[in-house]
């Protein structure tokens, strides 16, 4: 909502922000540079050799992520099979890589995230003329029955696929340009940097064209959309063959990176992954599936060293984003630029201060739960294991009343806590609202 | 002799066992302002429905210029160059007023699918919107979301977008249902203006708008034309006047 509100606010020079002058393809360039600022020193901030993987696998992630809400937050489409596209770029990416390494062909790695999005345009050209004749449920329906036809198929051709174990390949065995082997885990997070940046602004600026618009239209209204000239199905083809497109992008990268595709890249658990991430971070705005990215990965990644169960809490989030914030973390950010917009700094401060009031019992409340969870798994999947378990870095006795006891109170306590504080959030929340609202008339 | 702008011949259209219209033939030359009356459930929607190409008839045929449209999806009738509003408000209500009007300028502008070109930077696509949202009165809105406009808003928005690509022939339907009687004279004003030199259609309940309109008129009952003539005359026809207009009109 809120962009189809700026980008039509560009009617008069916007100004504020930037002093007048500045040329409009600088402006738009700004954040862009920024972006490509922070890709390149984040290896100096976050060195390790964990972090690196997890950024280059958020990289990824990003892609993937936006080349799905190219579906489901612009053109309406909810794909239950988007993994199909990340996967076959993937393989035919090892697979044009073994050749090219078999043939000694003049071909350099960078190069290769191309086979990536010539074979995910080429499936989705193919799959997407049969699935986007419809939309809604039965879209919903052939995008499942699909994804299921791709994932049981890589296990019965085994040439192309490789059977259970997947393919492998190695990134270093390529043409060398600039001295890189692509050995090093670092030249890979740029390459996977450089892609992802290219890739973000293309599918930014397709937003930004006749047929990026139409995809707005078709998901807010496909009958309107026939009588103004356009027909709805060949947007959402085109949509749904591009989407295809940036997925075999990112299904390639992530063949780069592992140097292994095995058929769990174009399985369901996949095309939940991506789906749940775009949902997560919004589905209404640019940044939110980028949000959700690097969320879910960094959840993956950190949750699973953590626990075992890391999944039950993954699910947990999944269900309070829908419940609390279906807008995702993205447009629970957004709600708040009216305010900023309108100057209403001093509102906005007692606002945070309400956020930190609730925060307080809600993490608490948070805390319980978490305690009954692990406990419970402990006594009910590792009780041969000793009845001590631990729980940030605190040793828990399962079979003693305390702990339990504990996560009661913290339970109870933060329950009735946050339903103390939150109707403060609400009156705050109004207060500034109106003020945002009386100072918006002002202008 | 050129070919009426809208040419039914013979029409039906059945819903199962149902028959809604029994067989419509009607002309309607370039450049008329034709209004179809009749009562509640006379059909005058599907009608409309079977022109622009919603529904398909069941027998019978459409003709835009002379040209065979019968069949065809609504989308390659509206780029043949006939346009339709509707009753219940129909508009893209999470978009902006001005996102509104501009999608509803591009295909006539011959972007079609276009994703290699920015839209910002079409001046003919700016000028359009811009001129077709003065028109409707909403430049001053064009921030808006659609959704949360006045319901006069609304249908002023629904009467630009039906008209932002140009086209030739317009079917309205029902524009001025609900109004106030002074948004409805802001409704007809609208209306004259953005018809002229145009052939439009109206399906119109209120008859001071139609009267002031129209340059004939049909009454469609029970999905059948019974009368097709200059205002003055439908006033004085008697088998009008018992079907629909009531005795005391």
């Amino acid at each position: 909502m809120s962009d189809a509100l700026s980008d039509a606010a560009k009617l008069p020079a916007r100004g504020a922000l930037y002093p007048t002058g500045v040329p409009v393809a600088l402006r738009l360039a700004v954040p862009w540079i920024a972006l490509a600022v922070l890709f390149a020193v984040l290896p100096a901030i976050f060195a390790s050799g964990t972090s690196l993987t997890m950024l280059s696998l958020m990289g990824i992630m990003i892609v993937f992520a936006l080349s799905y809400n190219m579906l489901l937050g612009e053109t309406g489409l909810l794909s239950f099979g988007h993994a199909v596209y990340y996967g076959l770029g993937g393989f035919l990416t090892v697979h044009v890589m073994n050749a090219v390494i078999a043939d000694r062909l003049p071909v350099p790695l960078p190069l290769l995230p191309l086979v990536g999005a010539l074979g995910g345009l080429f499936f989705g050209i193919v799959f997407g003329s049969v699935s986007t004749r419809r939309a809604g449920t039965a879209f919903a329906m052939i995008s499942l029955g699909l994804g299921e036809l791709v994932a049981s198929s890589s296990l019965i051709l085994r040439g192309f696929f490789g059977g259970e174990e997947g393919v492998s390949t190695n990134r270093t065995k390529l043409l060398h340009v600039f001295g890189l082997n692509f050995g090093p885990q670092i030249e890979v997070y740029y390459l996977i940097a450089a892609w992802c940046l290219l890739c973000m602004l293309a599918m930014y600026a397709l937003r930004c064209t006749p047929f990026g618009r139409m995809c707005n239209a078709v998901r807010e209204n496909p009958e309107r959309v026939q009588f103004v000239g356009y027909n709805p199905g060949m947007v959402r083809f085109i949509a749904f063959s591009l989407a295809g497109l940036f997925a075999g992008v990112a299904g390639a990268l992530a063949a780069i990176n592992f140097e292994l595709v095995n058929s769990s890249a174009v399985g369901a658990e996949q095309s939940g992954l991506v789906l749940l991430a775009a949902y997560i971070g919004g589905t209404g705005n640019f940044l939110g599936p980028v949000i959700g990215a690097i969320l879910v990965t960094w959840l993956e990644g950190m949750l699973s060293d953590v626990t075992e169960v890391w999944q039950l809490y993954f699910g947990l989030l999944f269900i309070g984003v829908v419940m609390f914030a279906p807008q995702g973390i993205a447009g629970l950010l957004m709600m708040h630029e009216p305010l900023w917009h309108a100057g209403a700094y001093r509102s906005m401060l007692r606002l945070a201060l309400t956020y930190l009031l609730a925060l307080v019992p809600g993490l608490g409340l948070i805390a319980g739960l978490i305690l009954v969870i692990e406990m419970t798994y402990h006594i009910s999947v590792k009780a041969s294991e000793g009845p001590t378990v631990s729980v940030f870095h605190v040793a828990l006795n399962t079979v003693s009343v305390a702990p339990w006891a504990a996560a009661a109170v913290l339970i109870a306590g933060g329950f009735v806590l946050f339903r103390l504080t939150w109707p403060l959030v609400g009156a705050a929340w109004h207060d500034a609202s109106l003020r945002a609202h009386s100072a918006g008339r002002g202008k | 002799m050129t070919a009426p702008a809208i040419e039914l011949v013979d029409v039906h259209k059945n819903f199962g066992a149902t028959k809604i219209i029994r067989g419509v033939s009607l002309s309607v030359p370039t450049g008329e302002r034709h209004a179809v009356i009749g009562p509640n459930g006379a059909g005058k929607s599907t009608l409309f429905n079977l022109i622009s190409g919603r529904l398909t008839p069941s027998s019978g045929a459409v003709r835009l210029n002379g040209e065979d449209i019968t069949g065809l999806p609504p989308y390659e009738i509206n780029r043949r160059g006939l346009c339709r509003s509707f009753q219940v408000t129909n508009i893209f209500p999470r978009l902006s007023v001005w996102e509104n009007v501009r999608c509803a300028v591009l295909w006539s502008l011959g972007y079609k699918y276009a994703f290699w070109r920015g839209i910002d930077a079409l001046a003919d696509v700016r000028e359009r919107t811009e001129t077709i949202l003065k028109a409707i009165d909403l430049i001053d809105r064009r921030r808006v979301q659609a959704g949360v406009l006045a319901y006069a808003e609304q249908r002023a928005l629904e009467i630009g977008i039906t008209v932002a690509g140009g086209a030739k022939i317009i079917l309205l339907d029902e524009p001025s249902a609900g109004m106030s009687a002074a948004e409805a004279a802001r409704a007809v004003a609208l209306i004259r203006k953005v018809s002229e030199g145009r052939t439009l259609i109206m399906i119109e309940h209120d008859m001071d708008v139609v009267f002031d309109l129209a340059d004939r008129i049909s009454v469609l009952v029970y999905g059948e034309i019974i009368a097709s003539d200059l205002p003055a005359k439908i006033k004085q026809d008697s088998a009008v006047q018992t079907a629909y207009l009531g005795t005391a009109a």
